[in-house]
């Protein structure tokens, strides 16, 4: 299958540069003093996919490092389930929830400071009023003697395109969260 | 909100015509949030599979720490090392596997060029082989550096063959 620029009109493959597939949104630059939640409005449904792209820590103690999700300002039970698989330095586990946003696992306050987890996050075909919406998180965070890597996976049932997203935890100075869209 | 153009821009490129060490990326202009760098690489060690590591900023000292979680085709595991003296982005091919079989690896750098926090390096590695050594997993580094990185150079255990391909990508956020 040949793939065409539309910039140019050349033909072959490796054309996503040329193309300008994917275009920064808007990003969230925590300041002093931390933030409680990090939320995109608005957000234009002209793509195909959304990108996220995240470097995350959090001002809570252990116990208190997940960031979870919420799509549309929808914190409704029974819609969002999550699968994950998970590697601990020491184990691979995998394990499912109901009722559960988790995205991704944030650096406790307690952790060494200046280490922060990075991670990318995907929501395709955000715009389809005929499709739930999966959300696919890859992140990680090592601390030297600890930490831990997962590929992780969210459903939220509603077909209702996606046009607000809020990511909660309290992330520390420095985290950010930058997000795409991209085209398709 | 208002978009941006041009956001994931191809920085450097290299295929090997020969056998080499090493290959590294320095001078990495500081305008970019993350980058974000594809290889396709082979080793000509005498085995299946290489290790294949990474530095930052020519970097060797025992500032490297890593969790990964991998499967190999039979059983998922995870490990943890600390206090090394380079990171591993995962495992590339040998001379004795199949000809023609250059594992792609892929590496993500999240802000990169900020003076303030350390660095954490996701990598994404897939080895894939006929009969023996495979691997598929994802590695995270932590890198005990606030210094802005500059460059990266890639190791494995021999020499990179020719044919293998290194490019480096900087990815821009928009309205920070």
């Amino acid at each position: 299958m040949s793939i065409t620029s539309a910039k140019s009109g050349a033909t072959g493959i490796s054309l996503a540069l040329d193309n300008n597939f994917m275009e920064p949104i808007a990003t969230t630059v925590v300041g002093a003093g931390g933030v409680g939640i990090i939320t995109f409005n608005d957000i234009p449904q002209t793509y195909k996919h959304l990108h996220l792209r995240v470097l995350g820590r959090s001002t809570n103690a252990a116990a208190g490092q997940s960031m979870s999700i919420v799509i549309n300002n929808n914190t409704s039970s029974g819609v969002y389930y999550f699968h994950r698989l998970r590697g601990t330095g020491s184990s691979a586990l995998a394990d499912a929830y109901a009722d559960e946003r988790e995205v991704m696992y944030l650096p406790a306050a307690n952790v060494t400071s200046g280490i922060f987890a990075g991670g990318t996050i995907d929501i395709l075909d955000y715009t389809n009023a005929s499709k739930n919406k999966t959300v696919r998180t890859l992140y990680g965070y090592d601390t030297n003697g600890g930490g831990q890597v997962s590929f992780q996976s969210e459903l939220y049932i509603s077909t209702v395109p996606v046009n607000t997203l809020s990511f909660v935890n309290n992330f520390a100075q420095y985290s950010r969260i930058s997000l795409y869209g991209i085209k398709g | 909100m208002a978009a941006k153009t041009g956001t994931y821009t191809l920085i450097a490129s290299t295929t090997l015509s020969t056998s080499t060490a090493n290959v590294t990326f320095s001078s990495i202009p500081a305008t970019y949030t993350d980058l974000r760098i594809v290889t396709a690489a082979r080793s000509d060690a005498g085995d299946r599979v290489s290790s294949y590591y990474f530095d930052l900023n020519g970097l060797t000292t025992s500032i490297y720490s890593r969790t990964s979680l991998t499967g190999n085709g039979s059983s998922a595991s995870s490990a943890r090392a600390s206090n090394q003296g380079l990171g591993q982005i995962g495992t590339i091919t040998g001379s004795v596997s199949t000809s023609g079989i250059f594992p792609v690896n892929t590496m993500d750098i999240f802000d990169y060029s900020n003076s303030t926090t350390f660095k954490t390096v996701l990598t994404r590695t897939n080895l894939e082989q006929p009969t023996a050594g495979f691997e598929v997993g994802i590695y995270v580094n932590l890198v005990r550096t606030t210094n802005a990185i500059t460059s990266v150079k890639f190791y494995c255990v021999g020499n990179f063959v020719a044919g293998s391909t290194f490019k480096l990508y900087g990815i821009e956020a928009g309205n920070l």
